[in-house]
């Protein structure tokens, strides 16, 4: 099996992330489709790392992690304060600056 | 024949052979990427069409937990335990409590709010599908290196080599920024009471003074047939209690009339009745008569 197929996996895994951005509707359910992007996106760095011979594909992944950890916790904070206020979790219904 | 030249004679076999003599993984891993692909890629689509928010949640955690098991195929083991605590563990735990506080049956509405959104999103993720596997196959001629050099002080010790060689500034904006996320989630879910907590007294005090029923609710009626919460008690004056009665059963309509618990005559007794009905009212046993008997159907409020 030659490497490439981890980045055609990676690839899919992408592009079905993408859609669940452009699809869904609930912030929930978005919020997901973003992380399955950053997966898709490490399992693409750690197979480059092995292609080179170079840990720093497998560093960069390490630090989307962490970056992704604390990107979860802001998005999900601000999911729940807009819960709070307008008792809904669809990106639709957040659209106070459009009148 | 010397050992040494027995050795070099000595072939590995296909299976064995390294990735970077052939430029192929070994027979093992491929099984395993076929086997896991298929799964990482179903649970991934049960994320586009799940109905309901905790399915999707649980088929992104399959699809981390079969992605952390890639990692450890790909020599990267200290990423494959990072990608199970953190992603798995702590991550998507932290979705399904929001999921629990925002309420599990938030469904999605199928209203679109744009027309046509549907149709040109599927054409334009496609479109990127499409692109992206055709980038990613012009790596095919990549002669691939291997990691045996780089994980040769085992994998973490390699990483944090790096981590902490060329990347140790970018490690310290990294915890800044945790600190901070840290900070704005406090700040964003943090509730100003605007108003004085209501304690037990307040609540007392305020009971007191609209003059709502201060004595716990009556029970429920005990019969001879029937001890259940559904059953309401007698009042003194004969009149069944619908206080007595949980409000939520109630609400329901699932509150049971006295005449469902009366006791029913038994056979070869019912002559008795007609004879106890015989003797009509006895005067001067009340002097208000029960609006409703505890024979007849009654109203549910």
């Amino acid at each position: 099996m030659n490497l490439s197929n981890y980045l055609v996996l990676s690839a899919v895994l992408f592009t079905i992330g993408t859609s669940v951005v452009l699809l869904r509707r609930n912030a929930i359910i978005v919020f997901m489709g973003i992380e399955l992007m950053l997966n898709a996106s490490n399992l693409a760095f750690v197979t480059f790392a092995r292609m080179h011979g170079d840990l720093t594909g497998q560093v960069v992944a390490f630090f989307v992690m962490v970056v992704a950890a604390a990107e979860v916790v802001i998005g999900l904070a601000i999911i729940v304060a807009i819960y709070r206020t307008r008792r809904s979790a669809s990106v639709d219904d957040a659209n106070l600056l459009k009148s | 024949m010397s050992p040494t030249a027995l050795v070099t004679q000595v072939d590995p076999g296909p299976g064995l052979a390294t990735l970077v003599e052939t430029g192929r993984t070994t027979g093992a891993e491929e099984v395993l990427f076929w086997v896991l692909a298929p799964i990482m890629v179903i649970a991934a689509l049960g994320l586009v069409f799940a109905r309901r928010t905790v399915y999707a949640a649980m088929s992104v955690v399959l699809v981390m937990v079969c992605l952390a098991i890639l990692y450890v195929a790909q020599e990267a083991p200290f990423l494959g335990v990072v990608q199970v605590i953190v992603y798995t563990g702590a991550v998507m735990m932290l979705f399904l409590f929001v999921l629990m506080l925002v309420g599990v049956d938030a469904s999605d509405s199928l209203v679109e709010t744009i027309s046509g959104q549907r149709w040109i999103g599927v054409v334009f993720s496609l479109g990127l599908g499409a692109v992206l596997v055709g980038v990613v196959l012009t790596a095919r001629g990549v002669a691939p290196r291997g990691l045996e050099g780089a994980n040769a002080d085992t994998n973490p010790v390699g990483v944090a080599r790096v981590i902490f060689g060329d990347y140790v500034f970018a490690l310290e904006v990294v915890g800044v920024l945790l600190i901070t996320a840290a900070l704005g989630a406090l700040v964003l879910t943090h509730r100003q009471r605007l108003e004085k907590r209501m304690g037990q007294r307040e609540r007392a005090e305020a009971r007191v003074a609209e003059g709502a029923v201060l004595t716990p609710l009556p029970a429920p009626g005990v019969y001879a047939r029937s001890n259940a919460m559904d059953a309401p008690a007698l009042g003194p004056d004969g009149r069944p209690l619908d206080s007595s009665v949980p409000r939520v059963l109630r609400v329901r309509g699932q509150e049971r009339s006295v005449a469902d618990v009366a006791a029913r005559p038994i056979d070869g007794t019912e002559h008795l009745i007609e004879v106890d009905e015989g003797l009509g009212e006895v005067p001067g046993t009340g002097s208000t008569p029960p609006e409703r008997g505890i024979t007849g159907e009654e109203p549910i409020r």
